[in-house]
């Protein structure tokens, strides 16, 4: 797995390439950790080269959103999510819980 | 029939789902049947790490691959404290997000994304029995 996080006017993107499982997912923690320890909590998911996650990776999601949005103080949104992502998401009963954006341009604009 | 020893850590994990992609590809299975499987042998092999051992580098994991007719069945066997499905507690999907519970979702998901999902306990081993057919 690679993450890259870039820094935005407004949110910050972080692109998770690769997969995230039970060995990886605390690197994403770490990144989201790290975001928000710096005082930001708009964060956009861009997943467009994420190729496997886990429900690992989902409770490091759950636990990010919930940091982001208390306060109200920002969002954690996820965008350009391949199809067989999404699939585990709606199983998960995620989708319901995550904004979705079909590109990270809007997802970007959305705050 | 293909058997492997994996040491009981998470970075097998890589390695096993590289094996399944194999398999997965000679029974014919397709992209979203394979990822199916893949998930579903993720979730059980950190279940075992996490569960049955109690954490990373206590005991190994034999993978086992068969092809059967329609598909591929993947055995995974340790030698850890067994796992009753019983008590894994359906998680509630509809929880709005403050309420959310994750424990028990790898479980949910492994069944969902499976035809079969098997367990056996004997006095010496563990064994899941995974099975994916193809549509």
């Amino acid at each position: 797995m690679e993450i890259t996080n870039t820094q935005f006017k407004h949110c910050n993107v972080v692109k998770v390439t690769g997969r995230v499982d039970s060995a990886t997912s605390p690197q994403l923690a770490e990144t989201i950790k790290r975001i928000n320890d710096s005082g930001r909590f708009k964060i956009v998911m861009d997943f467009s080269e994420l190729e496997f996650i886990s429900s690992a990776g989902l409770r490091v999601l759950i636990a990010g959103i919930k940091n982001c949005r208390r306060y109200n103080r920002g969002d954690l949104v996820l965008a350009a999510m391949p199809e067989n992502i999404h699939a585990v998401f709606d199983l998960a009963g995620f989708t319901s819980i995550f904004k979705i954006y079909d590109d990270v341009l809007t997802a970007v604009g959305s705050f | 029939m293909t058997s492997i020893i994996f040491p009981g850590r998470f970075e097998s994990l890589a390695e096993i789902a590289e094996h399944v992609r194999k398999e997965a590809k000679a029974a014919g299975l397709s992209f979203m049947e394979t990822f199916e499987l893949e998930t579903a042998v993720d979730e059980a092999v950190s279940n075992i790490i996490e569960h049955a051992y109690g954490g990373e580098g206590i005991g190994d994991i034999v993978y086992t691959c068969r092809q059967i007719k329609d598909g591929v069945q993947i055995i995974l066997e340790d030698h850890g404290q067994p796992f009753d499905p019983s008590c894994v507690p359906t998680p509630d999907l509809d929880a709005q997000l403050k309420n959310r519970k994750n424990h028990g979702l790898g479980y949910f998901l492994m069944c969902q994304l499976m035809d079969n999902v098997h367990f056996e306990f004997t006095e010496n081993a563990n064994r899941l029995t995974l099975t994916k057919r193809k549509k």
